[in-house]
C-alpha cells in the first residue's frame, strides 16, 4: 500500500523590532485573521501555536530573539502555495519589508512527512539548516526547487519517522 | 519553435473548432459536450468529434462528470471540457523572452529591488495606455490576454498573462502586475486605486472595483 505523504514547512523571520513594539503592532493585529484563513484553507494540516485561546501569541523557542518561526503541515505543495500566494495572505507577504529583515540565507524549507506524523521544531530547524549547508534535495527544499513526495518515501527520515 | 505547438495551433484555424475552443475556455469550469455545441451552433456529434480532436492536441482536457440527476439510465457520465494547463507559444522568427524574463526576475529578487521594480511595471501600464487612448479599461485588458468578466461587482481577470513567471517569483510577478494595471488605469485617466490584489487558485490576482459612475 502506498504510504500517503504530507508537506512540513518551516519559515522563520528575523523582526526588526521587538513583537511587542509600536513597529510591529499592525503585524500583530495581521496575525489572527490570516491565521484564521490557513486553519480554513484547503489542504491545512496542523500549525505550531503558541497558544489555543490567544492568536496574537507568537511562537516561543531557543532560536534566538527576535526570530519568528512559522511551522506548519500541509496535504500537497500546491495546497501550500495556494494559501501562501493566492489567498489575503499575499498581501501581508507584500509588506514583510516593514516588520522583517531582508536576509539572503534561505528562511524557508519544505520536507515530505508520512500522514499523522508531526514534526518537533528541533527537527524543522535542522531541515532548513541541512538546506542551507547541501542546496535543495528531496530532504530539504522549497518551492523553487521542489521534489515530488514520491522521491521522499525511500528516505531514511520518512522511514526513521514511521517507527 | 517547437513542431507539435505549431501543428496543434493550426487545428485552431478550422471555425468550428474555433469557436468550441472558445466556448470551453470562455467559462470558469467544466464546459458539457452539449453546452459547446450550443455555443458553437453545432450538433453534439460533431461538437464530440472537434472537442476531441483539440484534447488529442493537447489544446484542451477532458474528463467526466456525474450526472446530477439519480436513478435509472442517469449513471453515465457526461464528459467535460477544460482549458489544458500547458502553454503553446508559436514564433517566427523563434524567440524565447520567457527564458531571459526568469533571469532577470531572479536578479531582482537577489537585488532586493522589488520597490524598482513595480515602478518600472507602473510606468510600462502609463505608456501601454498610450496606445489604447480612450478605451476603457476592460476592453485594454481583454486585449491584453487578461480575459476579464464581472462577478460581485468587481471585474475579475480570469487569465494571468505572466503564469509561468508568477509560479516561480509569485510576490515579485503579482506585485508588478498590480503596479503595471495601476499604471494602465492611470494612463487611460481612470482612478488607478480601482485595482487591487485578491489572489484565488488559478486566476490572475488583480481585481478592479466597478467605477463611480456605475
Amino acid at each position: 500500500m502506498l504510504n500517503v505523504m504530507h508537506l512540513a514547512q518551516l519559515n522563520i523571520a528575523h523582526l526588526r523590532a521587538p513583537i511587542d513594539s509600536t513597529e510591529l503592532a499592525e503585524f500583530v493585529a495581521l496575525l489572527e485573521p490570516i491565521n484564521a484563513i490557513a486553519d480554513e484553507a484547503p489542504g491545512f494540516v496542523w500549525r505550531l501555536k503558541e497558544s489555543e485561546t490567544d492568536p496574537t501569541a507568537t511562537v516561543v523557542h531557543d532560536y534566538g530573539d527576535h526570530l519568528l518561526v512559522n511551522f506548519s503541515v500541509w496535504e500537497s505543495l500546491d495546497t501550500l502555495w495556494n494559501y501562501a500566494y493566492r489567498s489575503a495572505h499575499l498581501g501581508v507577504l507584500r509588506r514583510r519589508r516593514e516588520w522583517f529583515q531582508r536576509t539572503m540565507e534561505p528562511y524557508m524549507v519544505m520536507w515530505w512527512v508520512p500522514e499523522g506524523y508531526i514534526p518537533s521544531l528541533a527537527e524543522a530547524m535542522a531541515r532548513l539548516e541541512y538546506l542551507k549547508a547541501h542546496g535543495p534535495s528531496s530532504e530539504a527544499f522549497t518551492f523553487k526547487d521542489s521534489y515530488g513526495s514520491s522521491e521522499a518515501v525511500s528516505l531514511p527520515a520518512a522511514a526513521e519517522a514511521r517507527k | 519553435m517547437r513542431i507539435h505547438d505549431l501543428e496543434a495551433l493550426a487545428l485552431l484555424h478550422d471555425p468550428v473548432r474555433r469557436s468550441l475552443y472558445d466556448a470551453v475556455t470562455a467559462g470558469a469550469g467544466d464546459v458539457g459536450r452539449g453546452e459547446a455545441a450550443e455555443a458553437a451552433g453545432v450538433s453534439r456529434t460533431l461538437a464530440g468529434h472537434h472537442l476531441d480532436k483539440l484534447v488529442e492536441a493537447g489544446l484542451l482536457e477532458s474528463g467526466f462528470r456525474q450526472q446530477e440527476k439519480k436513478g435509472p439510465g442517469s449513471g453515465r457520465p457526461a464528459k467535460v471540457y477544460r482549458r489544458a494547463r500547458a502553454e503553446r507559444s508559436v514564433s517566427l522568427p523563434p524567440r524565447d523572452y520567457a527564458a531571459l524574463a526568469s533571469v532577470l526576475a531572479g536578479v531582482v529578487d537577489v537585488l532586493g529591488a522589488e520597490e524598482q521594480a513595480e515602478e518600472a511595471a507602473r510606468r510600462a501600464g502609463e505608456r501601454m495606455a498610450g496606445r489604447h487612448s480612450g478605451q476603457p479599461v476592460e476592453r485594454v485588458l481583454g486585449e491584453r490576454g487578461y480575459e476579464p468578466y464581472e462577478e460581485g461587482g468587481l471585474l475579475r481577470l480570469r487569465n494571468c498573462p505572466f503564469h509561468a513567471l508568477s509560479e516561480e517569483q509569485p510576490l515579485l510577478v503579482c506585485s508588478m502586475n498590480l503596479a503595471l494595471c495601476q499604471g494602465l488605469l492611470q494612463g487611460l485617466g481612470d482612478d488607478p486605486a480601482r485595482a487591487t490584489l485578491d489572489p484565488r487558485p488559478g486566476e490572475c490576482c488583480v481585481v478592479l472595483s466597478k467605477t463611480n459612475g456605475d
